[in-house]
């Protein structure tokens, strides 16, 4: 009897369970699918394994970043100095292998660098209490000046064959940075929904004040969390760097927004304590889709802006109305 | 009698597969006090929101001044003359009293307000109510029970005729709610008809005319109040007969020494003076004072969230008490008195909601869900939680229900120290006395427990000893054995001394 009761409970948790992932990520699953039978009629070219391919690639860069704008985004914060943090990153590596530092050296020097850079808009945040979307505005121009100030504003070529076989190189024919997008994805995924570390975040982006009288350090947290975007920005930083041969100052300008816009596709709340790393990595897919579909018909850039922009509109405006139904 | 203003027929509500409301008729006469009386989500406020246009009824009709009206959204309920006091402010703090009563309604020219006519209707409305408040004032800086009345004169300027008031006075101290019962009785005599929800029963008695009871979302019967008891309208609301429903105190005989907590010379520079108090193992410590005594602001600083100068001691060691970190680690657990903005994270599942705390304590850093979920579904059932399961979004649950999960997350760990502020306000009776069965058991398993308490009748009933506080001191302490109300509202009011 004991036995029946249990099963018929992990029945129906795993059936709520079903619809809770349903609901959760259910609409924008099948966007990613209509995109996907729309482009393929489309362009003959598009579904196929080796496109397919080159849209993870190319998303991977963003998917990273936006992994750790959804920790920010959690807590209800905000991180604006990302694309800042990614050319900051990469021209330090490529000056460190300049100086002739060896590869595990320039690497660990771009990526401490990265964490302190979130160490800093943490605690302005957290410490000195400066609203988060200021701090990194201010940050913004702040950590971009300095990627222009050490590289006297060139780019640095990149001569390290093992750091740039780091983003053009593969292993069983899928290239590296895939590989790195599903580490980090199982990583943070599992950091966010298994981990008590993952559950303060939550909490806290749902109701600041019930997480302080929960006995939960909510500064520290806050400076963590940005230390965690930072360094997310930091790996993209060095994955960009190494496909482009070099770190360059001014790239990945607004890469800060493409990485939100993934983010909130994926169904993060911009207030905070809702929101996943898959519904992200789903988010960042749709965006590359539709890249990479819109390139492969020959449409201008420029139409391709105004096509995206109303894409992040028309699915953010979808998931507002299903919350207003949920209550 | 006078006139039926507004009555409605059949109304019915479904959120969901939930039926909030079935089948409820009422009839509304003009310069009456009509009260509604039923647990929480017993239907009461969903009533109101559709009679103020929030929601739409699922089936049913509303007839006002003798025509059948559907009311689309609150701007229209107010322009008809249906205006409702909510029971969850809703003013902006950055405003002026008067730029709040009169907002979206200023007097203007062309778009352009006139301030100085906006303070002179304010002021003439304040006089006619009696209400002493400066119009200029930043809402902002002003007490709860000081909004409140802003919030009730906001609806007066409305001229309504059926004014609705969800719980005016659980904000309110006793001077402040017998103003509001003057504004009723001027209300009244202007022919406004007055819809008033309210648990404390007193109060019902002495304002009501008609008294409706409404149990799970289902209209029970409606008396005049001349005709009734206090004891048949209880029996009607929980649907059983209640004797007495306080249970009764234990028998005291743990006398630890040094007591599980003491508390010598308590300072904060302004919100309370020369704190001193003992709290023994299963004992429970109750605290009573008007609005702004201090009260809550004492239990703050325990509990690590406010400063504080003086020592505080658990089982005779001297403690430091920083954050809720160190008082959680201490074996303090803090109820509060908003479990909105601190105690819940509404979004969020009753499962999480439980699991707050004890999830921070566990050895391993990734979280066990099986452990979690024996905690959260041995809670709801332990304290009679009413939700569909585990996973219901937390702001979905009535009020009762949501302080019974704020509770249980503070008991999945059990603490040595319990503090409890205003656990019972804004809930139903059968919430309430599963909150008091609830200390008692945790009494006599040795939890020590501090209660605060503006209801002086539970407070006394409930604590084995009384602390008094005035203006910020704590001024006398009694034994809660034979102690009448009178003793104690003398000494709280500062009457006797």
């Amino acid at each position: 009897m004991n036995t029946k009761e249990n099963t018929s409970m992990n029945n129906s948790n795993f059936k709520e369970s079903f619809f809770k992932v349903f609901r959760q990520y259910g609409g924008i699953v099948i966007g990613l699918i209509a995109l996907f039978i729309l482009f393929s009629f489309m362009n003959s070219n598009f579904l196929t394994s080796t496109n397919i391919m080159n849209i993870v690639l190319q998303v991977s860069i963003i998917a990273i970043t936006a992994f750790g704008m959804t920790y920010v985004l959690l807590l209800g914060d905000i991180d604006l100095s990302v694309g800042s943090t990614i050319a900051l990153t990469g021209t330090l590596a490529a000056l460190a292998l300049l100086w002739g530092l060896p590869f595990y050296l320039a690497i660990s020097i771009a990526l401490l660098l990265s964490i302190a850079v979130g160490f800093i808009n943490g605690s302005l945040t957290a410490l000195a209490g400066i609203p988060s979307f200021i701090v990194t505005v201010a940050t913004m121009g702040i950590f971009r000046g300095i990627a222009y100030i050490i590289t006297d504003g060139k780019p640095e070529m990149i001569m390290d064959d093992v750091f740039l076989e780091l983003g053009n190189g593969d292993i069983f024919s899928i290239p590296n940075p895939i590989w790195v997008l599903l580490i980090l994805l199982l990583v943070n995924h599992f950091i966010l929904s298994k981990t008590t570390f993952g559950r303060k975040i939550y909490i806290t982006g749902g109701n600041k004040e019930a997480a302080v009288y929960s006995g939960i350090n909510v500064k520290k947290l806050k400076i963590q969390v940005f230390m965690i975007t930072a360094l997310m920005a930091g790996i993209s930083g060095l994955l960009l760097a190494s496909r482009l041969y070099s770190g360059q100052p001014s790239t990945a300008q607004g890469y800060e927004l493409d990485a939100i816009a993934s983010a909130v596709l994926g169904g993060t709340s911009l207030n905070g304590g809702h929101g996943t790393i898959i519904g992200t990595m789903i988010g960042a897919l749709i965006i590359g889709v539709i890249n990479n579909g819109m390139n492969l018909m020959n449409i201008p850039y420029f139409y391709q802006l105004v096509v995206k922009g109303l894409v992040i509109l028309l699915a953010v405006y979808i998931d507002v109305r299903n919350k207003k139904n949920r209550v | 009698m006078n006139n039926i203003i507004l009555s409605v027929d059949s109304i019915a509500k479904n959120f969901g597969p939930i039926q909030a409301l079935k089948n409820v008729s009422l009839d509304i006469y003009q310069g009456r006090v009509h009260t509604l009386l039923g647990e929480n989500g017993a239907g009461k406020s969903t009533l109101m929101k559709i009679l103020a246009g929030i929601y739409p009824p699922s089936s049913g009709t509303i007839t006002y001044q003798g025509n059948v009206i559907t009311i689309k959204n609150p701007t229209e309920s107010r322009k008809i003359g249906i205006a409702i006091v909510f029971q969850e402010l809703s003013l902006s703090n950055n405003l002026t009293i008067a730029q709040n009563i009169y907002a979206n309604n200023e007097p203007n020219k062309y778009g352009i307000i006139s301030d100085n006519q906006m303070i002179k209707n304010c002021n003439a409305l304040f006089a006619e109510y009696g209400i002493k408040l400066n119009p200029a004032q930043i809402v902002g800086t002003m007490s709860m029970a000081q909004r409140q009345l802003v919030e009730i004169a906001k609806a007066l300027s409305y001229d309504a005729k059926v004014l609705i008031m969800d719980e005016p006075t659980s904000s309110l101290s006793d001077n402040e709610a017998e103003l509001l019962f003057n504004i009723i009785e001027k209300l009244k005599q202007k022919g406004v008809a007055i819809i008033y929800i309210s648990h404390r029963m007193d109060e019902i008695m002495r304002i009501s005319d008609d008294i409706s009871v409404m149990r799970d979302g289902e209209y029970i019967a409606t008396h005049q109040k001349n005709e009734t008891t206090i004891d048949e309208l209880i029996a009607e609301m929980v649907g059983r007969e209640v004797q007495n429903i306080y249970p009764p105190k234990l028998p005291h005989q743990i006398q630890d020494d040094p007591p599980l907590l003491e508390v010598r010379n308590l300072d904060h520079s302004r919100e309370f003076k020369n704190i001193s108090f003992k709290v023994h193992s299963g004992e429970v410590v109750g605290f009573f004072g008007l609005v702004g005594a201090g009260r809550s602001e004492v239990m703050k600083a325990l509990f690590g969230v406010t400063k504080y100068q003086g020592e505080i001691f658990i089982s005779g060691k001297k403690v430091h008490i920083n954050s809720p970190t160190q008082a959680i680690e201490h074996g303090l657990a803090f109820v509060t008195e908003n479990r909105k903005e601190e105690g819940l994270v509404l979004m969020h599942d009753v499962h999480s909601n439980i699991n707050h705390i004890a999830f921070q304590y566990e050895p391993s850093f990734i979280i066990n869900n099986r452990k979690e979920l024996l905690n959260s579904t041995k809670y709801i059932k332990k304290m009679a939680i009413k939700t569909n399961n585990p996973f219901q979004v937390t702001g979905s649950l009535s009020g009762g229900n949501q302080q019974k999960i704020v509770i249980a997350k503070w008991l999945v760990k059990p603490p040595k120290i319990l503090i409890l502020d205003e656990p019972t306000r804004g809930i139903d009776i059968g919430a309430k006395l599963e909150i008091y069965k609830l200390i008692r058991e945790l009494s006599s398993k040795g939890t020590a427990i501090i209660m605060i308490s503006s209801e002086l009748p539970e407070v006394m009933s409930i604590s084995d000893r009384l602390f008094v506080m005035r203006n910020k001191k704590i001024v006398k302490e009694f034994n809660t054995e034979g102690l009448t109300q009178p003793e104690v509202m003398n000494i709280a009011t500062g009457a006797s001394a």
